[in-house]
């Protein structure tokens, strides 16, 4: 039996590196989940190779995740160590190997830092089909704009919802269509 | 007198124009298990395409995760997947505790596989009863019902709640069990074991129920897959699959030393571990026959586990041991973690910044994956059978909307 902690260890991630040259800006393999970062305009092309590859097939993608890294109080913004972005997350498995990958993807929160308009990343809905509707939820509620996805709209939200839930900065809205909010 | 064409009602009959027509099916259609929309566009009777909306739950429970502590957060899975709760409660758990790197106690360990595999047998006697009522059955859901009630009895002695129960939780469970329910449990598994027969002879063997599911919305291997399909979805199409088997070490952990088979078709045959009735020869793997009988299996698999695990929490001495605290701190990083739950795999992923409070909660649902791919099992069928399949794979929206 295949344990997911089998991946560990430099391993196919370096094939990733000489079959895409600077396709993998970061990676972590010792962490709980072990990752790998590309930049946002190589996600298809790393995807698809990770998907076609022989060597390890991740024939299946389990969840797409965008996490906002913003901290919108400014004293404790002060005190954090990072830039504020948008980090998404897709998490990859392989039925055939029984091993996982997760591939992270930097992003800016708003696209030419114009608060309003979206980032833009490339959409994987025509590598895995489960991308589809991960990639519409993370849209819907973290606003961040899948170039090439076939049919962006709002999944879980109304279509008329106006922001985007899970940005770390969202504000309730008070009321919608005359119902009273809180 | 020759009969004018007017006359004659053969004419008349294929002389029918039929127009393509939207028809909604939900959010209230009783079929739909809960407030699912259906959009089909039907040609007379056949479905030429399906669009499922979703959304009429949505609470946004991530958010609410922002906001609270991880064992806060408990309460709210239990409102995910409201018919097996327990086992969401175990999934967070792990998950905030893979990033902890907490472990539990042996006995803490024994007596979670012996909640999670009786909210098992809780959720698929639901799933069981439910896909009768869709078949137009009345009956299989009073006899399915009437077993769960007797689960939701075992589990509100020991936890106090017989559907939302936070039972269990981020370190362990919230208590042990009151004295004598091992015994009672076991009276309900000895009462339980027969009536698997009757489910048999009222849905796998019926006649009409053969008729309705087998070769209908067949999910091949590479669809399943590729849709993120997962549980008796992926497992009824053929796939050797089984997060308590092939998942993280942190969760098969938990079943180490146990023996069970997974429940799937290979070579032909599933395994011979009960008496179970032969396929239908009309039934194809992949299609809502098997995506039933795979829960069907599963049912017995649980019991058996069950009694397992009664077995190895008695022989356990010691304490149960304390849950972490309330406001126990989430070390800075991220973890991810997919449990087998009763729907498939249910996913968690928790981003911790060194507070009590995580930065991220996700929560990756099985049922929404399930949900994607049933415009592509739909396409070309007929409108009886849309709630066929859509039954058959056996969703939740809590879960779908979160």
């Amino acid at each position: 039996m295949t344990s997911r902690e089998s991946n560990r260890g430099p391993g196919f991630v370096d094939l990733v590196e000489t079959a895409l040259p600077g396709a993998v800006t970061g990676r972590n393999l010792e962490a709980l989940d072990p990752w790998i970062e590309c930049p946002p305009a190589r996600l298809a092309e790393v995807c698809r190779w990770l998907k076609t590859n022989p060597h390890v097939r991740f024939d299946a993608l389990e969840c797409i995740t965008a996490v906002d890294w913003f901290e919108p109080d400014p004293k404790k913004a002060a005190k954090v160590a990072w830039q504020p972005h948008i980090e998404l997350v897709y998490h990859l498995w392989s039925t055939s190997a029984r091993v996982s990958l997760v591939v992270k993807v930097k992003l800016p929160r708003w696209k030419d830092d114009v608060p309003g308009s979206l980032p833009e990343a490339p959409s994987v809905a025509g590598i895995w089909r489960t991308a589809d509707w991960h990639e519409r939820e993370v849209y819907d509620l973290s606003g961040i704009h899948f170039t090439g996805h076939p049919d962006l709209r709002r999944i879980l939200c109304p279509e008329d919802w106006e922001g985007y839930p899970l940005r770390r900065d969202y504000v309730m809205p008070l009321e919608y269509h005359g119902i009273r909010g809180r | 007198m020759a009969l004018s064409i007017d006359d004659d009602p053969r004419i008349i009959e294929f002389d029918v124009r039929t127009d393509e027509m939207l028809v909604n099916m939900g959010p209230q259609h009783p079929s739909t298990h809960g407030v699912l929309r259906l959009v089909l566009r039907t040609d007379g009777e056949v479905v030429s395409e399906i669009e499922p909306h979703v959304g009429y739950l949505h609470r946004c429970a991530e958010k609410i995760g922002e906001n609270l502590t991880a064992r806060q957060w408990i309460p709210y899975t239990d409102r995910m997947d409201y018919l097996a709760a327990m086992n969401m409660n175990l999934g967070w758990a792990l998950a905030v505790e893979k990033l902890m790197r907490l472990e539990v106690s042996e006995k803490a360990r024994h007596l979670r596989v012996l909640i999670a595999e009786m909210g098992r047998i809780a959720s698929h006697l639901v799933g069981m009863g439910a896909y009768g009522l869709d078949l137009g059955t009345f009956s299989p859901f009073l006899y399915a019902f009437r077993e769960r009630e007797k689960i939701l009895d075992l589990f509100e002695e020991a936890c106090g709640a017989r559907l939302t129960y936070s039972y269990i939780t981020v370190g362990g469970l919230t208590a042990d069990l009151p004295p004598g329910w091992l015994r009672r449990c076991e009276a309900f598994l000895d009462q339980f074991a027969p009536v698997i027969a009757e489910y048999h002879a009222l849905l796998t063997t019926n006649a009409i129920f053969v008729k309705r599911t087998a070769g209908i919305g067949v999910l091949s291997r590479e669809l399943a897959i590729d849709y993120g399909c997962s549980g008796p979805v992926l497992r009824g199409s053929g796939v050797d699959q089984d997060l308590r088997r092939d998942g993280e070490s942190i969760y098969t952990s938990m079943y180490d030393g146990y023996a069970f088979e997974v429940a799937v078709q290979k070579d032909g045959r599933y395994p011979r571990d009960h008496a179970y009735p032969a396929v239908p020869t009309d039934a194809v793997l992949g299609d809502c026959w098997h995506r039933f009988f795979v829960r069907m299996l599963e049912v017995v698999q649980s019991m058996d586990l069950v009694r397992q695990a009664i077995d190895r929490y008695s022989a356990c001495r010691g304490p149960l041991g304390e849950p972490a605290k309330l406001t126990e701190k989430i070390p800075a990083g991220d973890a991810y973690l997919e449990t087998e739950c009763p729907k498939g795999q249910m996913g968690f992923y928790v981003v911790g910044d060194g507070s009590p409070i995580p930065w991220r909660a996700r929560a990756r649902s099985s049922s929404f994956s399930n949900l994607s791919v049933v415009a592509e099992l739909c396409r070309g069928c007929l409108i009886a059978d849309v709630p066929a399949i859509v039954g058959s794979l056996d969703i939740v929206m809590g879960e779908i909307d979160r």
